[in-house]
């Protein structure tokens, strides 16, 4: 005799027969009926033509009968609606049932059903139940109000339930607390930005006290809501970390993560020097380390949030090591998080345990395994420089082995080894040759092409190699392609006699026969590169590569701030913020750590930067391998941006461009080769598809360069004064800064040199300037990412805004500026050439001149001599409008040019200028009238220092 | 919170849906059987599945899968501890969680269900307090119940659910006053080739069967309670008294219970109950593989090591084993190349061996991977952690119980590099 008897039914008339045996007169027959109701509802067969019948059964004394009714009434209610209202009354009765199960069921069932004309009916039986005498019937209602306002909303704010369930926060029994917590967390989710848990020290003493006393899921719901508190000062946030921590020991393990969320949170605020800190260091690792040992799917769950830990604090599981080695049966997304962790746990210390591990695992069965594997020894290599030859060895030992999938993950590693420690390990390129033909996959194919391009000078045969992948070009995929491409071009930069065909062919094959456009772009401006500059061409692709950093795979810190704070749920699996996932993402809140209290840290002011400013700049983070293969002018020339858009016209694009020009067209192959002129025709005419691809707006950069390729735009000769030292090492403890300003396309920038005279790296560059006259700031933080090491200069381009304070300076365009570094604040000033605040829409109207010059009283109008200029005013007038002063008219008389000009400060003060010159007198004179007087020196400093060079 | 919970068997298909808040369509299910079909192993499914509009969160107990769909954001902890309860209930109800059961029970199962969670937020989830509302079916009850037309639904409140000790039923009375303890310990080991540790760790857990009449109150101590600096309780225990005194005093629920539950790290040194001595190679050229392997006592305090079992999944490559043991029997199967020796006890006397030869596909190359040789023991009366129970006292009741204690060790997951 067992249920499975109602799953038989099989014959025609089933419906029918039911209805039948439904509206039995016994009893027993009736709830055999139900119970087959059930069972086929269970199943998904459709049985809502019952409806009628089966709610005819809902009166009786017959609790188990009551609740399979119920049970039938929650699935169904919703399709068959005027139905349902039949039901009401019963719960209105039941509601009132002197047993308290009975009306708990009732309240219970009523919230189920989710039919929009019954909600209204069930306010009063509701409110009675939330004030019921019963605790049971209480904690039961409570969950009904989530219940309501899933449904309706506004109904349950217009009956101020709400209110109630407030309330029932400081109700004498943990388990109604809990509930309203539960409930109220859950209406507050579709509610951002409303006050439901308004969370007090009173209430969060409340919940501290119902937290010991309540049942485990309770508890998770109590940890939860408060984690969402800010205490307001150390000593508060250390009483409830007390209070927390024995649900560490919890037997249910998501109490345990959710209490470690609320001490990984309010750990925050304590004072690292506190002992209580050390402490609860210590307490958390052992309640992760169990949470390792439950069964595999916890154990998933867990690894993704100490992945998180680990980053925010690897002090908590520095010893915990080997709890993260992989056992051979764990299933696979196990062994996948347990590897990624190993890593982030790697050091020194434990190095050698480290490798020997994972040179085991490269040995397994499970290919993804062993390929993670085999990247991981790589990463270590990276991470750990004294083990960096170990690894490399571990890795040739691997490629040995021959098996194929294990071949080209080493290649693809080796390849950052490679660009970790240049110079040092290229001994094992003729091993990694040798495998060349098994290679298959697009990534290894690529590395290893990025290898002989790099290499080329030392590998022999190096044009036969890249030869051969070119064969089968428009086979491989573009990641192969692009990498192809840049590697012949590598190649024929440094060996240029053997390799032209070569290069011609790959240049045509990815302009000419590729629908690809990156692919197309990246062939053109090779192509130009070496057509008008090969001199340029070789700084720009055969620049040298910053070094890569060690944790390729960190999470943005703003981000991992983020996700501590969702410690335990599904954002924290995933990684990714709330409202990047979640249904609707009802304006979720991002939640923030709480600033540490007393702690040394110097605050950030104001003027250095955003949020994720300079001082705290993350350490460089590299893009993921694909995209290192993948971008080419960009990874060689411009920082990583993290925070904002970049300048409007990126350094090194524009750098570039303007070698493009500058550079003129002496060819590196000079008079070298006898096919010179052949060469020089090839490259020179680009094929007739060329401008066609002009009209595709690809970027901002690369249009610009097209442009001035072209000899459009730009006018030629813009006058950039040299770089001069403006800071010395003697005076900056080994920092020695140079710079100048430049302006283009309406940028002022200041581009400074930083280079290290110091013995020991520096850091955390930022920058800020005293106000002054027309008021210079930067417009974004000092995007100097990657560590300076002894010896090194770095290019550091500075966008400069006029929108900052202002403060009248003497000299008018003296600017003082402090550098700050991990070392010390440095001072230092320096004179801007006034010209970088020349406007580009600084010429006048004629008419508007004469007016302006009229007007402008005499008295504003001074004199001054420009002495030894030679060049004609036509010459001169071109010099100056580079500089953004603009020759409106000129007038021959006796023998004398009279030009008239204007400028446009950027603070919107007009300049108008008469500049005489006479043939033959190297003496220019010029009159300056000007509403404010007090810039005239300076703009006739400009026009000296314009004109004489 | 929780939204629904469908049940699938092995062959994939969905023999149990039930919804707490409105229903979703099964077809949400096509997503996990996706993860299915790319999974190799069925252990190797995901538990956490996105969909475009719910998560799928999924544990595997019993060859069955459950899934719980979510819509929200909600700790995957809280929902796959709540999933290991429903598997927990099932079991101690109908005495196994087969698909069978299940299906057998089915209107159990689905008073169950409900009971358990209410619009996604549990709520009765201790097994005293579903007994009180839901009693299990035994066959006796199933007949009378078919006699008299009762039901198996209770009829009272369930009292426990509003007390301060919600674990416990009120009115308990038994004419035999028993508490047992079983102190259970599992060694987790990964042993190198060369026969070194490189990780040990030991869980253990003290499981208990109390029978007592009315509100006892008892007090356990250890001998060395120093050595349980990672432990999680049941509700039960008193957290202030264990920080200050290291006794476990508490109220016990009626019935088995797991009182606690502990891990001895890898940082303290951890006995290694076995060793063993193998020697698996393949020549190249030849389609024969030797194989050898002794099994031998170690640290075991002089007490027998019993119930063992070797099993190795040797490589794809092997087609059959030929092998001769010493004791016990061994089975090979040529499908899923798992070789396993029941070995039995270990004498130290005429240690346990198995040799032989493998053979190989003809003209296949040497496999690459080394097979890792899985071990599972027990040991009889020890902790192998040394832990001891000092003393068990009852308080708030006047009669003298029975009382008993266990020591076993077992190997979790005790594996060998070859």
């Amino acid at each position: 005799m067992t249920d499975s008897k109602y799953f038989t039914t099989t014959k025609k008339g089933e419906i029918f027969e039911l209805k039948a045996e439904l509206n039995s007169d016994k009893k027993e027959k009736k709830k055999e009926a139900v119970k087959k109701v059930i069972a086929s509802m269970t199943v998904g067969k459709d049985v809502s033509a019952l409806f009628p019948d089966v709610v005819n059964c809902m009166q009786t004394d017959n609790l188990e009968l009551k609740k399979l009714v119920y049970l039938y009434l929650m699935n169904y209610a919703k399709s068959q609606p005027d139905m349902a209202i039949m039901a009401v009354n019963t719960f209105v009765k039941d509601c009132e049932d002197p047993n308290p199960l009975i009306r708990a069921l009732a309240v219970r069932t009523m919230g189920c059903i989710r039919v929009d004309k019954i909600t209204e009916y069930l306010c009063e039986p509701l409110r009675k139940c939330l004030k019921d005498e019963d605790p049971y019937v209480r904690k039961t209602a409570a969950v009904c109000v989530a219940k309501l306002h899933d449904i309706n909303a506004q109904l349950v704010e217009d009956q101020g339930f709400l209110d109630t369930l407030k309330d029932l926060i400081s109700d004498s029994n943990p388990m109604v607390v809990a509930n309203a917590v539960a409930a109220l967390s859950e209406i507050a989710e579709s509610h951002p930005n409303s006050n439901l848990l308004d969370l007090n020290p009173q209430t969060i003493n409340k919940l501290l006290t119902a937290l010991n006393e309540c049942t485990e899921w309770g508890q998770i719901f109590i940890l939860d809501c408060l984690a969402n508190y800010t205490p307001r000062d150390d000593r508060e946030s250390q009483s409830i970390c007390e209070r927390v921590t024995p649900r560490l020991s919890h037997a249910n393990s998501a109490v345990v993560l959710s209490a470690v969320k609320v001490l990984m949170k309010f750990m925050e605020m304590l004072p690292k020097d506190l002992d209580y800190y050390g402490t609860l260091l210590k307490k958390l690792a052992p309640p992760l380390v169990t949470l390792l040992s439950a069964e595999p799917e916890l154990q998933y769950v867990a690894l993704r949030n100490i992945n998180l830990i680990v980053q925010r604090r690897p002090e908590i599981l520095k010893h915990e090591m080997k709890v993260f080695f992989v056992k051979y049966n764990d299933p696979i997304y196990v062994k996948l998080e347990k590897l990624d962790i190993m890593i982030r746990l790697a050091s020194q210390a434990n190095i050698a345990q480290v490798l020997a591990e994972l040179k085991e695992y490269a040995t397994e069965v499970d290919v993804d395994f062993v390929r993670k594997a085999v990247r991981a020894i790589g990463r270590c290599a990276i991470k750990v420089e004294q083990s960096a030859e170990r690894c490399v060895s571990t890795l040739l030992d691997l490629i040995q082995t021959k098996v194929n999938y294990v071949v080209q993950e080493a290649i693809v590693v080796i390849k950052d080894i490679f660009r970790k420690y240049p110079n040092k390990y290229e001994s094992v390129i003729a091993t990694l040759c040798e495998n060349l033909d098994s290679l298959d996959e697009p990534e290894a194919r690529a590395a290893m092409i990025w290898i002989v391009g790099e290499y080329a000078e030392r590998i022999d045969n190096a044009d036969e190699l890249l030869e051969s992948f070119l064969e089968g070009f428009h086979d491989e995929s573009t990641q192969v392609q692009l990498q192809l491409l840049t590697a012949i071009v590598k190649l024929f930069l440094k060996k240029p006699t053997e390799t032209q065909e070569l290069v011609q062919q790959v240049l045509s094959l990815a302009t000419q026969d590729s629908d690809n456009p990156d692919l197309r772009d990246r062939g053109y401006i090779y192509w130009r590169l070496l057509s008008t500059d090969p001199v340029a061409a070789k700084e720009v692709v055969l620049a040298e590569k910053p070094l890569i950093s060690e944790e390729t795979d960190l999470i943005e810190p703003t981000l991992l701030e983020e996700l501590i704070c969702h410690i335990g749920t599904l954002a924290s699996v995933y990684h990714k913020p709330p409202s990047a996932f979640v249904e609707g993402s009802r304006g979720v809140q991002h939640k923030r750590l709480p600033g540490s209290a007393g702690s040394g840290e110097s605050v950030e002011s104001p003027d250095t930067g955003s949020a994720a400013g300079v001082s705290e700049a993350p350490p460089a983070v590299i893009p993921s391998q694909g995209d290192l293969l993948e971008d080419l002018l960009n990874l060689d020339l411009t920082p990583p941006t993290t925070t904002g858009p970049p300048p409007p016209a990126s350094s090194g694009m524009q750098m570039g461009a303007m070698d493009l020009l500058g550079g003129g067209l002496d060819s590196l192959l000079g008079g070298d080769l006898g096919g010179g002129p052949a060469m020089g025709t090839g490259f020179g005419a680009p094929p007739a598809a060329m401008p066609a691809s002009f009209n595709v707006p690809v970027s901002g950069g690369l249009d610009d360069l097209f442009d001035l390729g072209g000899g459009v735009g730009m006018p030629m000769g813009v006058f950039n004064p040299p770089k001069t030292v403006w800071l010395p090492a003697m005076k900056a403890k080994g920092l020695e800064i140079s710079g100048t300003f430049v302006r283009r396309a309406g940028v002022i920038q200041m581009e400074m040199t930083l280079t290290n005279k110091a013995m020991s790296v520096m850091t955390d560059f930022a920058i800020q300037f005293n106000r002054n006259s027309f008021g210079l700031a930067p417009a974004g933080p000092l995007q100097v990412l990657t560590p300076l090491s002894p010896n090194q200069s770095i290019e550091a381009a500075l966008p400069l805004s006029t929108v900052g304070p202002v403060m009248k300076m003497e000299p008018l365009n003296n600017l003082q500026v402090a550098v700050k570094n991990n070392i010390d604040v440095f001072y230092f000033s320096c004179q801007y050439p006034i010209s970088m605040l020349f406007a580009e829409d600084g010429k006048m109207e004629r008419q508007v001149f004469l007016a302006t010059w009229k007007d402008i009283p005499n008295d504003n109008e001074s004199q001054f001599q420009i002495k030894d200029c030679h060049l004609n005013s036509d010459a001169a007038s071109n010099k100056l409008q580079g500089s953004n002063i603009f020759t409106i008219a000129k007038r021959t008389v006796e023998g004398q040019d009279m030009l008239y000009q204007s400028m446009k400060l950027t603070n919107g003060i007009w300049v108008l200028a008469e500049l005489r010159v006479q043939a033959g007198n190297p003496n220019y004179t010029i009159s300056l009238k000007c509403r404010a007087p007090e810039v005239s020196q300076c703009v006739f400093q400009n026009y000296e220092m314009v004109l004489k060079n | 919170m929780i939204h629904s919970l469908f049940l699938i068997n092995a062959s994939g298909d969905i023999f149990l849906e039930k919804h707490w808040k409105s229903v979703v369509s099964r077809s949400v299910c096509d997503y996990f059987f996706e993860a299915q079909e790319r999974a190799t192993e069925p252990e190797n499914v995901p538990p956490v599945i996105p969909t475009p509009h719910h998560y799928l969160i999924s544990v595997l107990r019993h060859r069955i899968y459950f899934v719980a769909v979510i819509q929200s954001e909600v700790p995957p902890l809280f929902v796959i501890e709540f999933l290991h309860r429903v598997v927990d209930t099932f079991q101690d109800y109908f005495g196994v969680c087969t698909e069978a059961a299940i299906k057998d029970n089915v209107v159990v199962v689905y008073e169950l269900l409900e009971e358990m969670l209410d619009n996604g937020f549990p709520l009765a989830t201790e097994s005293n307090i579903l007994k009180e509302l839901i009693k299990p079916p035994t066959i006796l009850r199933t007949m009378v119940n078919t006699i008299t037309g009762s039901t198996n639904v209770g009829e009272q409140l369930p009292t426990g659910q509003l007390s301060v000790v919600p674990w416990r039923r009120t009115g308990v009375k038994y004419t035999n006053n028993e508490a047992y303890f079983d102190v259970v310990e599992e060694i987790d080991a990964i042993i190198d080739k060369s026969g070194s540790t490189i990780t040990a760790e030991i869980q253990g857990v003290i499981d208990a069967c109390v029978k007592l009449t009315g509100m006892p109150d008892l007090t356990l101590s250890f001998m060395n309670p120093r050595l349980l600096d990672d432990v999680s309780f049941h509700p039960c225990v008193r957290f202030k008294r264990w920080e200050a005194e290291r006794i476990l005093s508490f109220i016990p629920p009626d019935g088995n219970f797991r009182l606690l539950s502990y891990h001895v790290s890898s940082q303290n040194l951890v006995a290694i109950p076995v060793y063993i001595k193998h020697n698996i190679t393949f020549r190249e050229g030849s389609s024969q593989g030797r194989f050898d392997l002794t099994l031998g006592p170690k640290q075991t305090m002089g007490k027998a090591v019993e119930s063992v079992l070797v099993s190795s999944q040797l490589p794809r490559g092997v087609l059959n084993a030929n092998l001769n043991p010493s004791q016990g029997t061994y089975t090979f199967d040529p499908v899923t190349k798992m070789l396993s020796w029941d070995v039995g006890k270990i004498n130290p006397q005429k240690l346990p061996s198995l040799k032989g030869t493998m053979s190989l596909q003809a003209g296949a190359s040497k496999p690459d991977e080394n097979p890792t040789i899985n071990i599972q023991l027990k040991i009889q009366q020890m902790a192998i952690s040394g832990l001891k129970v000092n003393r068990l006292d009852m308080y708030g009741e006047k009669y003298k119980p029975f009382k008993g204690i266990k020591y076993m060790t077992k190997a979790g997951k005790f594996q060998v590099r070859t």
